[in-house]
């Protein structure tokens, strides 16, 4: 058995997200034990070795990073799979991976924290943590899918923007999104669009700038690659104290993915022009809104939400084309309120931001709460 | 025979950044000459890891060659993927103490227990050299260093033994005063198979000699000779002379499979058994 083939199944999602990897092209996975992100390790460790990839077990969660790392640049896709307390120790290795702008996928299956929290149940605590989680000046590229289809084909599109702009992808999942199990159309190899990143010609020199995302060699190619953490100019030569090469190389770093934010958000949008009460949310939780908001509809209140699938770069746009008309924004997440900070900075004071906040013991938001939640905002008038 | 030899070949052309007397060009030095020796004419078919501190920068960039500069003590898990993806390239990690056996400790374990095909090149200055001379896994009792103003309270790491036991396939211990056995230990080990161990004792008269009481740097490389005592002699020895002593020569030779041996074996065998299917 080599790619998986077009069928329609019935997977979990830690499965769905292995195939969306190895459909993209990942030939190396390596991982440490934890929950509830292992089965991604077991069905890597079963499937890559029968098309021809290494997957490995390696003494932690920062060797893991590392291991994938080294794996990129010796040009092959790789990923590596973890939930919160992994996701800590990697976030070392993520700021390196921005830094030497090293594509990889990292899978961060959320669960309850902080620390060892509820290994078991879910939780959406990391939300801020994949986008400030390393230290110093970075723009993170961050995924949220929201079903078993989704497990696989963001994974495909988190290797595409991986590829693409040369940095690491977090695939924010969640216990819930990677455990369940559910339909899935797998989709043929050739209708998946695939990117690979962008080799050097013979003789080319600068792989750390010149060009908005430069060409990648991999080792053992004769280019003679120079890679560091350090800041370093665009030949790879590091400059640990002039702040001229300091700047432009972390502006150029962030700006490849602010500028190219519109093309990085994906999110799905109901009824954003004409409604009062708008919902956005994520992950999990957003499968509480369809239900929610017909059921709201159906009582006469208008109501739209946004479904982000892409959590980071936040797409503000879309928040404030929703405020014009919404006087209310209900936020429903598996924390204390993260992502509501970012929806009341773009929504500017235009509408009210309602957090709608459940943690611990992995109880999702229903939609009957979000529904109540809808119905007694629309009532209230402040 | 090596009379031309010049190390610039294997060189950027840029300016090197260490202290006068430290020990690192010696090694430089002595680690391309061994290259050279071998007959590479250029370092393509090396990549080169390193971590953080003075010795990780031996290769970067000053390497012309590939070379991976890591976050601290995470040189040898970039080697590991870098190394089962390209088996035939010759991956080389340089580091210091604190990289490899500080921070760095349990990948290094992890390596030699998986018998990566890597050599791993560990200088010893038995101090945190870099960030000014602090207490390191490697620093002799009682020695006075940056944050143990009163010496140091706790015993030094053995960590070409950890490597032996750990189960490297080469494992030996030389300082910056016997360069030529470490030449020759070089050339071995590079063209030896598994997980390869050299700890280079090394001076540091800025950070570590000047606190440990050392007057300069004649004195430290003194210190080195009169202080080695070979393995085989170590070996008739009490445990009690040894003390303070630097036993240096080859602690082990042998050979077992290889783990990317062992994962490409494996990885044929399902492909040849999926295909049957």
């Amino acid at each position: 058995m080599r790619i998986a083939k077009p069928n329609t199944c019935f997977w979990q999602g830690s499965k769905a997200c292995a195939e969306g990897a190895i459909t993209a092209g990942c030939r190396f996975f390596a991982g440490y034990p934890i929950t509830p992100a292992s089965e991604i390790a077991e069905h890597m460790a079963r499937r890559l070795p029968q098309v021809g990839g290494i997957a490995i077990q390696m003494e932690d969660e920062m060797a893991s990073i590392g291991a994938i790392i080294g794996a990129s640049w010796a040009g092959t896709k790789a990923m590596t799979a973890t939930s919160g307390p992994g996701f800590s120790l990697m976030q070392e290795f993520i700021g390196y991976a921005f830094m030497t702008e090293t594509p990889c996928v990292i899978v961060n299956a959320q669960r309850a924290g902080p620390s060892t929290g509820q290994a078991t149940k879910c939780g959406q605590g990391d939300v801020m943590q994949s986008r400030w989680g390393t230290h110093g000046d970075y723009s993170a590229i961050v995924l949220s899918p929201n079903s078993v289809q989704e497990m696989f084909t963001l994974t495909v599109r988190a290797f595409n923007l991986a590829e693409k702009y040369r940095t690491p992808v977090i695939l924010l999942s969640d216990e819930t999104i990677t455990h369940m199990r559910e339909q899935i159309t797998v989709p043929s190899v050739n209708n998946v669009e695939i990117v690979n990143r962008r080799k050097p010609r013979r003789g080319e020199k600068a792989f750390f700038g010149l060009e908005e995302i430069p060409p990648m060699p991999a080792v053992g190619e004769g280019f003679n690659v120079a890679v560091t953490g350090s800041t370093h100019d665009e030949y790879g030569i590091r400059f640990t104290a002039d702040p001229l090469v300091h700047i432009k190389l972390v502006k150029r770093l962030n700006s490849k993915i602010r500028n190219n934010s519109n093309e990085i958000s994906d999110f799905e949008e109901y009824n954003i022009e004409d409604c009062q009460i708008g919902v956005i949310s994520y992950g999990c939780t957003s499968r509480a809104i369809y239900e929610a908001v017909e059921k709201a509809e159906s009582k006469g209140v208008k109501t739209g939400y946004i479904r982000l699938k892409t959590i980071w770069p936040f797409p503000g746009n879309v928040v404030r084309k929703m405020v014009e008309n919404a006087n209310k924004i209900i936020v429903p997440e598996l924390n204390l309120g993260q992502i509501r900070y970012e929806v009341e900075k773009a929504s500017n004071g235009l509408a009210k931001v309602i957090p709608l906040n459940k943690i611990g013991g992995g109880e999702l938001i229903t939609p009957e709460e979000l529904l109540a939640t809808i119905l007694k905002e629309a009532k209230t008038n402040d | 025979m090596t009379e031309n030899f010049s190390i610039r070949k294997y060189l950027r052309d840029l300016k090197l950044p260490f202290c006068p007397g430290c020990g690192i060009p010696t090694i430089m030095n002595t680690f391309l000459r061994a290259v050279h020796e071998l007959g590479y004419e250029n370092l393509n078919n090396f990549v080169f890891c390193s971590g953080i501190g003075c010795s990780s920068w031996i290769p970067s960039p000053y390497f012309n060659a590939d070379s991976i500069h890591t976050p601290h003590g995470r040189s040898i898990p970039v080697a590991t993927g870098i190394k089962l993806l390209h088996p035939k390239l010759n991956v080389v990690v340089f580091g210091g103490d604190g990289d490899i056996v500080g921070i760095g400790m349990s990948h290094f374990i992890h390596a030699a227990r998986r018998n990566l095909d890597i050599l791993v090149i560990m200088v010893n200055n038995m101090v945190y050299g870099m960030t000014g001379g602090q207490v390191a896994p490697t620093t002799p009792f009682k020695t006075k260093t940056a944050t143990t103003p009163y010496g140091s309270f706790e015993q030094p790491l053995d960590a070409t033994r950890l490597a032996v036991a750990a189960g490297a396939c080469y494992s030996a211990r030389w300082t910056t005063a016997h360069s030529n056995d470490l030449k020759e230990s070089i050339k071995k080990a590079i063209q030896t198979k598994g997980f390869r161990f050299i700890e280079v004792v090394s001076q540091c008269p800025t950070a570590y000699g000047r606190r440990a009481g050392f007057k300069n740097i004649a004195e430290m490389l003194k210190w080195f000779k009169e202080n080695s005592v070979p393995i085989h002699q170590a070996e008739k020895t009490s445990e009690k002379e040894l003390e303070k002593r630097i036993i240096i020569g080859e602690f082990v030779e042998r050979r077992r499979p290889t783990i990317g041996e062992t994962i490409h074996a494996m990885i044929k065998e399902v492909q040849m058994n999926a295909e049957q299917n």
